[in-house]
Parts: C-alpha cells; structure tokens; sequence
C-alpha cells in the first residue's frame, strides 16, 4: 500500500512536471500541430479504400472512369444496389454468410470460454503440455492440414454444405481465443470460486455463474474477431463450397471481378452489401476490439 | 492418463479438467494432428482422389526439387515476405506509437486506421484492382500530378509483387493494436528517469520503448511471417498468379496442384515443404530472440 502510494505520489509529481515545462515551450504547440496534421493525413490514406467503395458504388458508368477522379457521385444513382441484385443471388449468399457466421460465433465463444476455463482454473495431470501443445498450434501453417481435412469432410459428406466452417468452432474455437479468455480468467479473483465452492456448486456452475457473466468484455471481443473472420473467409468456402445457391457473399462477389467488365460501378455497389454489415459492428464494437487485446496483456508473454 | 496416485478430491478436478478441455482436444486430433499426420502419409503417395491412391516412396519429394515452378513460387513467397514483413512491422509501430500520443479524438484515428483490416478480401481486389489499373486508375492518377512516371503495377513480371506489398500497408491493423497494446504497458517512469538523464527522443525510443517492446515485436515479427508466407486470396484474386508466374505464391501453387490438378500427394508434399521452412524460420527466430528479447523481471 505505501509503496503503492508513493510511486502514486511520484508519478502525480513527474506529471505536473511535464505539464509546467510543456506549458512554457511554443516548439509544444508546434510539435502538436504537426502530429495532428501527420494523424489527419494518415487518416486519409486509411479511410480512402472504404470512401473509394462507397462513392463509387453509387456513381454512373462514365463517373466511374472519370478523370480527374470524381469523389462525390452526381448523380446518386441507388439504383446499381438494385442492379447488383439482379446479377447474381446476392442475398441468398448474404444469408448463408449470415448462417455460417452467426454459429460460428456460438461455437467459437462458447468452447473457447469452456477450454479457458479449464485451463485456467483446474490442475489436472498434463495441463501445462497440453497448453503449450495448444499455443503451439497457432504458429501452425493452416494449409499443413488442407488437403487432408477437405478428404475428411468428403468422407462425412459434409463438402458443399456450411458444416466444414461451423463444427469446428464448437471444438476449441481456435487457440489464440481460447487464450485470451484464459488470461481474463486469470484476472479474476479466485476467492468467488471459493466462496461458490463453499456453497457447493459445482466447476460446471462456477464456470457458468459466475465466470462467464464476469467475463463479458473478453467475449464479446472474441465474438467480433469471429465474426470478422468468419464473414470475410475465403479460402473455406473456396475449399468446401461449389454450387451457386450455397455460397457465401465473400466467395461469391469473385463472380464480379471481372477485367473486361467495365461494369465497376455494380461490383462496388455488391461489394457494399458484404461492406456495410461489418463496418457498421466495426465502429459499435471499436472498443472492444481493441480492448480485447489490450487487457488481456497479451504482450507476448 | 495418471489419475491414479491423486487423492479423491484432486482426482475430481482433474477429471472436470479433461471434460472442460475435451472439445478442444477432440478438435486438435480431428482436425489438426490427425490431418497432420495424414498429410505425412499423404506426401508418400499419388492419389487423384478417384482412383486408389498408390505408394510411389520419396518420389513426390523428388519431384519438387525438379519442378521449376515450385521454386519460382518459393521465390516469390520469400521475396513478399522479406519485402512485407519489416515494412508492416515498421509502418504498424508507427502508427501504433502515433496513437499512443495524448492527443485528442484518438478513439476516432484508431477506428480508422484500423479499419482497413477488417475490409473482406474480395471488397479489398475489387477495389485495388481498379484503383491500380494502369489506364483508368487512381494510382497513376496520382503519379502523373505529381509529375511521376507511371507504373504498371499489377500488370508487369517487375512490379507486381511490390504492389502486393504495398497493398498490405493497409491490413496493418491487428499489428498495430498490438504493438499500442505493448506500448501502453510500458511504466511512464522508465520515460521520466530517461527525461532526466536528458534523452532526447531518438534515445528514448531506443533506450525504452525498443526494449520494453521487444517481446510483443518477436510476437508480431512470428506471426507476420507465418501469415505472410501463407499469402494465398489477395494473389489468388488479383493476378490469380500472373503475370509470367511473378505472383504465383507456394500457396496458390499448392490450391492448384490439390483443387484444380487434383494431385493430392504431390500437394501435400508441397505444404509439408512449405511447412518446414516456416518452421524453420520461427525456430531461428525464437533462439535469436534471446540475443534482443529483453523480458522484464529476468526469465521470460
């Protein structure tokens, strides 16, 4: 506590520090100014891919190659969303993407939360192996297993069904999320388990009860970084999935690019319709994203 | 396993321990160590899936030393690596370090710079190839204001995998919110002390922030390598490894030679290839790591 307090005490005094000698010098103004140019600039450079998409999404043909580039459509032209449509089934895809990644999520956060648990809170004969085992897969080269989990999945008759992107969340839901959840288990106090333990509840509700509902930041944030996975994947789906009625928008939106079609208005505003959904759960989820990491101190460590 | 010699209420946990871990574990030997092994099995094989798979020994191993292109495919991914990984590590440090200065609205500039991640692949190539396009294109719009001669891009054997790298600058995002996530974790105190001693910014970076970082920079330096080497959709979309074969990465070689020419022993000799050389570069990097990884509190 007193230790605590007085590096408390010393920070307080740097800081004031810092801040009186900041106060006199111009060169801080100028300093500041130009990292906000420099943030303001960067800004830019990030945001125009996505600013590119929409504008040109709602542009005329001829807009399209306009040159010097136009950024603002004149006219607004809603209608190549409806166009789009009617080129390809894109909201057929839009609902098979919706289905896969929406059980995805379910199996990916409820057994990543339950192996966490696990290995954070029980001692069982094994556990520091098995753990090691479990970080190594992540340094593990997916296409290792491609050739042989595609033979698998034709064996069961899973091919061209969205079994093969869904089932093996709900087996681990992936070692770099089962990790984070385990680090976050192992911020929380033991003395709750305990005092459920004195009450005679079992693992199975200690997890339940009371972990998992402390737990809500690192899961939601595991449940994003699913859902961007899952909703962009392409290489699943290229692998598993063959007919037109069942793949997903992400494979699916290769029918649009195309070379020698100057048509580039409708394939941005198609484009759109896998964009938007993941924009907007980008920005309401921000936080979490990039919570998600930091608190859990992944570090490295 | 060793359950015995616990006592009744140790051996309880335990056996809880095994159940709460066992979906993934059933998952690890499904769908990783089994296939792993399989894939061994596999590389000693020829099989085209229809007819019965027959044993032809080292033959596929052979095989790829004799094939051009699976070289050429191993240059291509080492040059992309080389050229991607210290780039993306650089440019995300900056930008990380950018972000972690007490400015104001930098909720706002982290959304967007990381936003580029987290844009669909597909969006992503319909996008760059039209704002790479040597004729009608955003890119040489922008060169030719300011009176630089124009590039070809995607379009010619030179410049097309320093397009590729250039294109992942902008999927930065994961990197750089790890690196801002180390950066946070550094004490101010070691900057104060550093201040007082009169470092200047160069010698702080180097002296605090270098050190400090070090672990996390090993953390994304693997997995940006990982990553990289297994460059497969942006390629596969884009140039679907042309022109004149300078972007057919190992990857989108091995989707050819497994998914289009179904030679699936011949495919999974060539993941296991690509496999060791990946493992090969984390293990050099992990032990070179204890010359410059610096943990905190001694023993990492």
């Amino acid at each position: 506590m007193a230790s605590n307090a007085t590096s408390q005490a010393q920070s307080l005094a740097s800081s004031q520090a810092r801040q009186q000698r900041r106060r006199k010098s111009a060169r801080f103004y100028i300093r500041r100014l130009i990292q906000y140019i420099v943030m303001a600039a960067l800004s830019v450079v990030f945001m125009v891919p996505l600013v590119w998409i929409v504008s040109s999404s709602l542009k005329t043909q001829g807009q399209v190659f306009a040159y010097p580039p136009i950024w603002i459509p004149e006219p607004i032209v809603w209608f190549n969303y409806i166009e789009a449509l009617q080129r390809a089934p894109l909201l057929r895809w839009l609902w098979n993407t919706t289905f896969i990644t929406l059980l995805s999520i379910v199996g990916t956060v409820i057994s990543s939360s339950m192996v966490a648990f696990g290995f954070a809170r029980l001692r069982f004969p094994g556990r520091r192996i098995l753990f090691i085992l479990l970080l190594s897969t992540m340094m593990l080269p997916q296409v290792v297993t491609l050739i042989p989990r595609f033979i698998m999945f034709k064996w069961w008759g899973w091919l061209d069904t969205p079994w093969p992107m869904i089932v093996p969340t709900f087996f681990g839901g992936g070692a770099f999320n089962i990790f984070l959840v385990r680090q976050f288990y192992l911020t929380i106090p033991k003395d709750f388990d305990e005092a459920a333990r004195i009450d005679g509840a079992s693992n199975w509700a200690i997890w339940w009860r009371i972990l998992v509902p402390l737990s809500r930041p690192v899961l939601i944030a595991i449940g994003i970084f699913s859902f961007v996975f899952h909703w962009n994947d392409f290489m699943n789906p290229l692998i598993f999935l063959f007919s037109e009625k069942n793949k997903t928008l992400a494979l699916g939106l290769r029918a649009f690019i195309n070379p020698t079609d100057a048509s580039w208005h409708i394939s941005m505003a198609a484009s759109m319709y896998l964009v938007i959904p993941i924009t907007i759960l980008f920005f309401v989820g921000q936080r979490y994203f990039i919570r998600g990491v930091v608190m859990t101190g992944i570090a490295g460590r | 396993m060793a359950v015995r010699g616990l006592s009744k209420l140790e051996r309880r946990e335990a056996i809880d321990g095994y159940l709460f871990i066992m979906p993934w574990l059933i998952g690890f030997v499904l769908w990783v160590a089994g296939p792993m092994i399989a894939s061994i099995v596999l590389s000693f094989m020829e099989w085209d899936l229809f007819s019965p798979p027959t044993w032809v020994g080292a033959a596929n191993f052979v095989q790829l030393g004799q094939t051009d292109l699976v070289w050429k495919s191993l240059w291509n991914t080492a040059y992309y690596t080389f050229l991607s990984v210290p780039l993306t590590l650089m440019v995300a440090l900056g930008t990380a370090m950018m972000l972690n200065l007490p400015l104001r609205g930098q909720s706002a500039f982290r959304t967007f710079f990381y936003l580029p991640a987290v844009m669909p692949a597909v969006a992503n190539a319909v996008l760059w190839f039209w704002i790479l396009n040597p004729d009608v294109g955003l890119a040489n719009a922008l060169l030719r204001m300011l009176g630089l001669p124009e590039s070809q891009w995607l379009w010619s054997p030179t410049s097309s995998k320093p397009t590729f790298v250039l294109m992942s600058l902008w999927g930065i995002g994961n990197t750089m919110v790890i690196f801002l996530a180390g950066l946070q974790g550094i004490p101010q105190s070691l900057y104060d002390a550093a201040e007082i001693d009169g470092a200047n910014g160069w010698q702080r970076f180097r002296a605090v922030t270098l050190p400090m970082l070090s672990p996390v920079i090993l953390f994304n330096l693997v997995l940006g390598i990982i990553g990289s080497f297994q460059i497969f959709t942006n390629a596969f979309l884009m140039t679907n490894g042309g022109p004149q074969h300078s972007t057919l990465f190992t990857v989108l070689y091995l989707y050819r030679l497994g998914f289009e020419q179904f030679k699936m022993g011949f495919a999974s000799a060539l993941a296991w290839l690509l496999f060791a050389i990946i493992l090969v570069f984390t293990l050099v990097q992990l032990r070179l790591s204890d010359t410059w990884v610096y943990y905190e509190g001694g023993e990492g």
